[in-house]
C-alpha cells in the first residue's frame, strides 16, 4: 500500500511536466493546426530563463575586505552580489535564494514575446503547408535552439536549486497514519505538481469564462465563420501561441530544481510529450493533461521493484506500450474528436 | 539501357562514375595544404557516404512515394546491425552472409512493425513508429543485454570462433569477402596528391549502385506509380477498388530491408553496433538527408546523405586555432571579429549550421537540392542538366 501510493506521487511531477507540455502542444494545435516540434525546445528556453536570472541576480562586484587576510597576508577579495547594494543583505540574500520561484516573472513576458516572434516570423507561413512540413521546419529550429543554448550555456547540466524553504522533504506516511520516513516526499515535487494544477486551471478558466477564450473556442470549432464575423482571429491566434510557450516555458522553470537543466532536456521531453498528445487524442485539450498524468503515474508504477521483477525493463517502454495499445485499440486517442488530422 | 529508359540510364552512369571515382573526387586539394582538411577521400568517411546513401534510398522509398513519414526507421538499420554481427560471431567472417542476415531480420521486423503502425497515417503513424523505434532502442540497452550487448554493444571478440571461418587459436577474427579484407587499401602517390582505393569502399559502394538501380526501378514500375497514388489522394484510391495497405506495407518492407543492407554493410565495415544506432536522433537524421536531399527525387536522397556526413566529420573538424590561420591575413580586430562570429557554426556547433540549412531548405526549396540545382540550371539556361532531369519534381508532403 504505501509503495503504491509513494509511487503514485512519484508519477505526479513527471506526469505534470509532461502535462503542461502536451496541453501547450495541443493548445497550438487546436488553435492553429501546426505540428509543433519545437515545443520541447521551449520547455528547455524556460528552464535556462531561470538560470539566466539566477546569474543575472548573482552578478557580483569586487571588494576587498580589509577584516580578513588570505594565506599570503593580502587582504581578501569578495565578491558582493549587486543586489545587496540594492536590497540590502538581508534581503538581496533572500532573492538571490529565491531565484527559481522569481524566475517565474521574468520567463512569462520573455516566453510571450519568443512565441509570438515565432509564430509571425516563421509559423505563420506554413498554415497552408503540409503537416510534414510544418513538423520539419519546428523539427530544424528546435535543433537550432538547442544549439544556441548549448553555445552560451555549454554542454553541462546546470544545477538550479530550490529556495532553502523548500529543501528536504515532507512525510506523507506519518500524516496518513503509516509510519514515518516510509513515504516521503520532496517539498519541491509537491509545489511543482500544485503549480501545474494551478496552470492548468488557469488556462482552462482562461478559455472557458472570458471573453477572449469564447472567442479562441469558437475559432478552433469554425475559424473561417468567426472570421467572416469582423474578428480579427488571426491576431488572437497569435496570442495563444504565446500562451502555449509562456505554459511550456513555466513548466521549464519550475522543473530546474528537479532536473538540472542541460541544452538537450527539450528533446528528451518532446518525443514523449507528443506520445502524450497522441494518447490523449489530438486537439483535445482535457485529454492532454489526463493522459499526461496517466501515463507519468503508469511510468512510475513501472518502474516498481516488484514489477520489474516480473518484467524486465517495462520502466523503459511503458510509454510506448501504452501508445500502441491506445492507438490501436482508440484510433483518436482517449478523448480525441472526430475529424482531426483522419485524412 | 537495363531496363531504364534514356534518361535515367545517364542518371545511373552519373552515379556510376561518381561513386567509382570517389576516391579522386573528395581529394581535390594536395595533402599537406591548408585545404586538405576540406578532403573527405579517406576510407572511413567514404563508406559512411554510400552506406547512408542506402539508407536514405530506402527511406525515400517510403516518404519519397507514399508520403508516410516514419520517425523510427533508425531501428531497421540497428536491428540489421545485430543480425549481420551474430551471423559474423557465430558462422562465418564472411560480409555477404552477414548482411543477407542483416537484411532478412530487418525485413522480418519491418513485417511485424508495418503492419501495426501503417493501420494509421498521418502523425499517427510517425508517433507509431517512433514508438516502436524507442522501444527496441530501450530494450537493446537493458533487458535484452544477453543478445545485444546493452550499453557496450557487440564487437567480434578473440574468444568469437565462427563455425566456417578457420581461425588460429586466438587470432582475432576480421570481416573479409572470400578471403579480401575490408580494411585492405590500396594507395596510391601522384605528386602531392594521395589518394586510397578501399575494398570496403568498393564493395558498399557497388553495393549502393545496386539498390540505386533497384530504387529506380521501383520508382518506374507499376507499384511505384501505385504507391505515388497512394500520397496523392487515398481515397480515390478506395473508391476505385483498391487497397492501399498491401502496397505501403510492401513499400514499408522494403525500406526496412534497404535500412537492414545499410545496417549490415555499418556491420562489415567496422564489426561492431551498439544500440544507439537505434536512438530516435538517428532516425531524425535519415529524415534530414531525405529532406535535404530532395525527398521524392531519385538522386536526391544520396546527395543529402553525403551532406550531412561531409559536415559531421569536415566541418566539426574546424577549431579555433583553424579559424585563426584562415583569418591571419586581416587586421587584428578584424580576425577577432570574423573568428568570434564564424566559430558558432563550425566545430562543436556544427549541428547549428545543419539545422539553419535544414530550414532554409524546407522554407524556400521544398524539393531539396535537387530543386535548387534544378533552379539554378533554369536560371542559367542551360535546359536540361543532369540534375534537372534528376526528377519530376515531387516535393515532401
Amino acid at each position: 500500500m504505501e509503495a503504491i501510493i509513494l509511487q503514485i506521487l512519484n508519477g505526479l511531477d513527471k506526469g505534470s511536466a509532461y502535462a503542461l507540455i502536451a496541453l501547450g502542444l495541443t493548445l497550438i494545435f487546436g488553435t492553429l493546426g501546426v505540428v509543433n516540434f519545437a515545443h520541447g525546445a521551449l520547455f528547455m528556453i524556460g528552464a535556462f530563463c531561470a538560470v539566466t536570472l539566477s546569474r543575472i541576480l548573482t552578478l557580483s562586484r569586487e571588494v576587498i575586505d580589509e577584516s580578513k587576510t588570505d594565506f599570503l597576508g593580502n587582504p581578501l577579495k569578495v565578491d558582493v552580489p549587486l543586489v545587496y547594494d540594492y536590497f540590502g543583505e538581508a534581503t538581496g540574500a533572500a532573492i538571490i535564494n529565491w531565484s527559481v520561484p522569481l524566475a517565474i516573472l521574468f520567463a512569462i513576458p520573455i516566453m510571450m514575446l519568443i512565441g509570438v516572434v515565432m509564430e509571425r516570423g516563421l509559423i505563420k507561413h506554413f498554415y497552408k503547408r503540409p503537416h510534414a512540413d510544418q513538423i520539419l521546419v519546428t523539427f530544424g529550429l528546435a535543433i537550432v535552439l538547442q544549439e544556441i543554448i548549448k553555445y552560451f550555456y555549454g554542454a553541462n547540466p546546470i544545477p538550479t536549486p530550490a529556495p532553502d524553504a523548500f529543501q528536504g522533504s515532507f512525510d506523507f506516511g506519518a500524516m496518513l497514519g503509516f509510519d514515518p520516513n516510509l513515504i516521503i516526499y520532496p517539498y519541491w515535487r509537491i509545489i511543482y505538481f500544485t503549480f501545474a494544477m494551478f496552470l492548468v486551471g488557469a488556462v482552462f478558466a482562461f478559455l472557458q469564462f472570458t471573453t477572449f477564450g469564447m472567442v479562441v473556442r469558437a475559432g478552433m470549432a469554425d475559424r473561417e465563420t468567426v472570421g467572416l464575423l469582423g474578428i480579427n482571429i488571426d491576431k488572437r491566434f497569435t496570442i495563444m501561441f504565446g500562451l502555449a510557450a509562456a505554459v511550456a516555458g513555466l513548466a521549464g522553470v519550475m522543473y530546474t530544481p528537479i532536473n538540472s537543466p542541460n541544452y538537450h532536456m527539450g528533446m528528451d521531453f518532446l518525443v514523449i510529450s507528443f506520445v502524450v498528445v497522441v494518447v490523449g487524442g489530438m486537439g483535445s485539450l482535457p485529454g492532454a493533461v489526463l493522459a499526461g498524468f496517466v501515463l507519468g503515474i503508469l511510468e512510475s508504477f513501472a518502474s516498481m521493484r516488484e514489477v520489474l521483477e516480473i518484467l524486465p525493463g517495462l520502466n523503459q517502454i511503458i510509454i510506448y506500450l501504452v501508445a500502441i495499445i491506445i492507438l490501436l485499440t482508440l484510433p483518436r486517442g482517449l478523448m480525441g474528436k472526430k475529424g482531426v488530422m483522419e485524412d | 539501357m537495363l531496363g531504364l529508359d534514356r534518361k535515367d540510364f545517364r542518371l545511373m552512369m552519373f552515379v556510376v562514375v561518381l561513386t567509382l571515382l570517389a576516391p579522386f573526387i573528395l581529394n581535390p586539394f594536395p595533402e599537406g595544404s591548408g585545404l586538405a582538411q576540406f578532403n573527405a577521400g579517406y576510407p572511413d568517411l567514404m563508406q559512411r557516404f554510400v552506406i547512408f546513401g542506402i539508407f536514405a534510398i530506402g527511406f525515400n522509398i517510403l516518404f519519397g512515394l507514399t508520403g508516410y513519414l516514419s520517425f523510427g526507421h533508425a531501428a531497421f538499420l540497428g536491428v540489421g546491425s545485430y543480425g549481420a554481427i551474430w551471423m559474423m560471431k557465430l558462422v562465418t567472417l564472411n560480409v555477404i552472409p552477414a548482411i543477407i542476415a542483416g537484411i532478412i531480420v530487418a525485413g522480418i521486423f519491418a513485417i511485424a512493425v508495418g503492419y501495426i503502425s501503417l493501420r494509421r497515417s498521418g502523425i499517427y503513424f510517425s508517433i507509431l513508429t517512433l514508438a516502436f523505434a524507442q522501444m527496441s532502442y530501450a530494450l537493446a540497452y537493458s533487458v535484452l543485454t544477453p543478445l545485444t550487448g546493452g550499453e557496450t554493444g557487440l564487437q567480434i571478440k578473440p574468444t568469437d570462433r565462427p563455425i566456417l571461418s578457420n581461425l588460429q587459436d586466438g587470432e582475432i577474427g576480421r570481416a573479409n569477402l572470400f578471403g579480401m579484407d575490408m580494411r585492405q587499401s590500396f594507395e596510391l602517390n601522384m605528386g602531392d596528391w594521395l589518394f586510397t582505393f578501399n575494398a570496403g569502399y568498393y564493395i558498399a559502394a557497388v553495393v549502393m549502385l545496386i539498390s540505386f538501380y533497384v530504387s529506380i526501378r521501383i520508382f518506374r514500375s507499376p507499384f511505384g506509380v501505385m504507391l505515388r497514388a497512394v500520397k496523392s489522394n487515398q481515397t480515390r484510391m478506395y473508391y476505385t477498388g483498391l487497397n492501399a495497405r498491401p502496397y505501403t506495407l510492401a513499400a514499408f518492407v522494403i525500406s526496412g530491408m534497404y535500412a537492414g543492407l545499410a545496417g549490415g554493410l555499418l556491420v562489415a565495415m567496422d564489426t561492431q553496433v551498439g544500440p544507439e544506432r537505434m536512438f530516435w536522433t538517428a532516425s531524425g537524421e535519415v529524415v534530414l538527408m531525405t529532406i535535404l536531399g530532395g525527398a521524392g527525387t531519385r538522386i536526391g536522397p544520396v546527395l543529402g546523405a553525403g551532406a550531412i556526413k561531409y559536415m559531421e566529420n569536415i566541418l566539426s573538424k574546424i577549431n579555433k586555432d583553424i579559424l585563426y590561420e584562415w583569418f591571419a591575413f586581416l587586421p587584428d580586430g578584424m580576425t577577432d571579429f570574423l573568428v568570434a562570429i564564424v566559430y558558432p557554426f563550425v566545430g562543436k556547433g556544427w549541428h547549428l549550421t545543419l539545422g539553419i540549412i535544414f530550414m532554409a531548405v524546407v522554407i524556400f526549396l521544398p524539393g531539396g537540392l535537387v530543386e535548387g540545382g534544378q533552379r539554378l540550371a533554369r536560371i542559367f539556361g542551360r535546359g536540361k542538366t543532369k540534375e534537372a532531369d534528376a526528377t519530376q519534381s515531387t516535393p515532401a508532403e
